[in-house]
């Protein structure tokens, strides 16, 4: 940590102050961080220093680039039709030129696993940003002011906690129902919708929880004996030392949602053709399993491989953004 | 001892002028299921520019609640502040709405607290927090901020400063620590500090230190200091003047050297009789028997009446006023002149 360009040198003062015997000394164990720069570094500024180095956050990363290539552009990875189907060549298994082998239709399940990350990404991805900005806010909300605002915002928490996940998402999907003429990006919606609805409740007990713990602390009372105003201490106080758990859940449920998507779908009333999602894929190998496992086991590994990098996204950024393990 | 001859205070610099900082008969109450609990019952002090007060009292004493109510901090609900004023240069503050209120905090009215670690952001550099006092209230840029914010870190005598600013406040001792919220209670120059047993979490010699650092900076900026402690050791040292809390109510009052000398209240000489001695090595310590009273049964008559070791048929019924006893110094004792005697 002593750089031999620093500014000045210690202070008048400084060398009194011999019992801080540890005055001087680096981050523990921490990369060596040019000093005396001008740019002042802030937490997001250093966690980004600490994410490049970790191997967690770089492999994560790339698989989850990849799966996002693949939603976005999938003719880069197969030149097959998903839609072709050959039913001559129902359940054939995995081959030179069917790598993944051929579904009940007889499509490839190749072609149709990566044509199937769009949608089953865009559940996930969709959906989890939607329950994680309202359930923070709610819980923020409820946490942080406190009283009547807290009671109206834990008293509707309740209510559509009440309410399980897959029911509320049949009962919202079989009303509004998506049939064959229906628009991909609408099928996509009402998913996305009927799931955020339901599920926003878990993240805004956290966020509440976490608010109240951290707005007791005696760094928030410092604050505002220092003049900080509400939104202010809202803002950079409680909001940063609050986020880390929303974080962590966010990345767990993106994988409850894209696995929720899949019952829905395999229920009918979820994603459906011409939609191809890895949940419509899964249903349909899952009858066959014992005779063609091929069918359900490359959409599943596409599935777990997709939930495990989000959850390996969320340790490395919390870990990076907790100043106490650096 | 020497305290007051070495640093002569302004005793009222210009005549009939509203003092700097005046607590007048404040009131601070929690309502909480078991009951209300009178955490302060009318106490008064002031302090003026450049005059350290302080404010002794064990815990539960009123002497924190006091301060918090001062800052408006005070946790409400529960705490409410029933009575009284708190006038900063004549301004009543209690009377003002939050937003007015709120440009007094850190710029009038400062304060540091016990714990520095738990009173820092542990998910922020020190430069960063430190620099957030002159962006907030000054619309400084980051950079100038954290410019800002180094030169306060040399002031408060942090070694490597420079290196250091954008370390995280997990990675400094206690007694680093402690300079840290120091300098970001004094970063905009308040006219009074309040410091909250700024050193009670820190090991002997660092405290010494600290109070050394807070009684340099008080004279270089004239600040009025309020000092708030249990530890009379501290106190003979830097305090200009006492007030003695029991029970959320002031028991006595005086300049320091005077209360060493010969205090007015059995409190105040009980805690004084408490202090550990070179010379009466190897002898039991004394202590005040029994504890503070639950400030939700307050016994009726004088606070002190069950520890008191003078006790007499009035101080059961009769709660005793805060008096003068000679000028300058004053005591809630019915018998505090024979007390200040030692006549009793």
């Amino acid at each position: 940590m002593t750089d031999p360009h620093s500014l000045s040198p210690h202070p008048t003062g400084a060398t009194a102050d011999t019992l801080e015997v540890e005055a001087g000394e680096g981050p523990l164990g921490g990369a060596v961080v040019p000093a005396a720069q001008d740019k002042p570094r802030s937490l997001a500024s250093d966690a980004w220093h600490d994410l490049r180095r970790s191997p967690i956050f770089i492999t994560a990363s790339v698989i989850i680039v990849i799966f996002v290539v693949m939603a976005a552009f999938p003719g880069l990875f197969t030149n097959k039709d998903p839609y072709f189907c050959d039913l001559n060549l129902s359940r054939q298994g995995p081959s030179a030129g069917a790598w993944f082998g051929y579904d009940l239709q007889g499509c490839d399940v190749y072609a149709r696993t990566i044509y199937g990350a769009r949608a089953s990404i865009l559940v996930g991805v969709l959906t989890t940003t939607a329950v994680t900005l309202s359930g923070a806010l709610f819980g923020m909300i409820g946490g942080f002011y406190g009283g009547w605002a807290d009671s109206v915002v834990s008293r509707v928490t309740d209510i559509f906690f009440g309410i399980p996940l897959l029911l509320g998402g049949i009962l919202v999907l079989s009303s509004f129902p998506s049939g064959v003429g229906t628009p991909e990006w609408q099928t996509i919606g009402k998913v996305v919708l009927a799931l955020a609805i339901l599920g926003w409740t878990s993240l805004a007990r956290i966020m509440r929880s976490t608010v109240i713990q951290v707005k007791q602390a005696d760094y928030v009372q410092a604050a505002r004996a220092l003049g900080g105003g509400a939104p202010r201490i809202l803002r950079a106080h409680v909001l940063p030392n609050a986020v880390t758990p929303v974080i962590v859940y966010a990345t767990i449920v993106l994988g409850i949602f894209i696995g929720a998507e899949a019952t829905l779908s395999f229920l009918g009333i979820g994603l459906q053709p011409p939609v191809i999602s890895w949940g419509v894929a899964i249903d349909d190998g899952a009858t066959y399993f014992r005779q063609s496992p091929h069918m359900l086991l490359f959409p599943g590994g596409f599935l777990v491989l997709t939930v495990l990098a989000f959850i390996m996204l969320g340790d490395a950024v919390r870990d990076a953004f907790d100043p106490r393990l650096r | 001892m020497a305290t007051t001859d070495t640093f002569p205070v302004p005793e009222a610099t210009a005549a009939g002028h509203a003092p700097l900082l005046e607590v007048d008969n404040l009131q601070v109450e929690f309502r909480t299921r078991d009951g209300v609990a009178k955490a302060v019952n009318g106490v008064s002090y002031s302090v003026e520019e450049g005059e350290t007060l302080a404010v002794l009292g064990e815990s539960g004493s009123g002497k924190s609640v006091t301060a918090q109510a001062i800052m408006g901090i005070l946790d409400s609900p529960p705490g409410f502040v029933t009575g009284g004023a708190v006038r900063f240069r004549g301004q009543d503050l209690l009377s003002l709405p939050e937003d007015e209120r709120r440009a007094y905090r850190g710029r009038s009215i400062s304060m540091i607290f016990q714990d520095a670690l738990s009173a820092l952001n542990p998910v922020f550099t020190v430069g960063w927090q430190i620099g957030e006092m002159f962006r907030v209230h000054e619309g400084l840029s980051k950079k100038d901020g954290r410019a800002r914010a180094m030169d306060l870190m040399e002031q408060v005598r942090i070694p490597a400063a420079r290196e250091r600013v954008d370390d995280y406040p997990h990675q400094f001792s206690g007694g680093m620590r402690q300079r840290i919220m120091i300098a970001m209670a004094i970063a905009l120059d308040p006219d009074v500090l309040i410091a909250d047993e700024p050193t009670t979490a820190l090991d002997v010699t660092v405290q010494a230190q600290i109070m050394d650092l807070l009684r340099d900076l008080q004279r270089e900026r004239k600040m009025g200091l309020i000092l708030i402690t249990h530890d009379l050791g501290v106190v003979a040292d830097v305090a200009d003047k006492i007030s003695v809390m029991y029970a959320g109510r002031i028991m006595e009052k005086a300049q320091v050297g005077d209360i060493y000398a010969a205090p007015a209240h059995p409190y105040t000489k009980g805690l004084l009789e408490s202090i550990p001695r070179v010379d009466l090595k190897g002898q039991d310590l004394a202590a005040i028997k029994g504890l503070p009273p639950s400030l939700t049964r307050i016994p009726p008559g004088c606070e002190f009446n069950p520890r008191c070791p003078y006790v007499q048929p009035i101080c059961l019924e009769k709660r005793p006023p805060l008096l003068d006893v000679v000028p300058g110094r004053s005591s809630a004792c019915h018998f505090a002149q024979e007390v200040l005697d030692g006549s009793l």
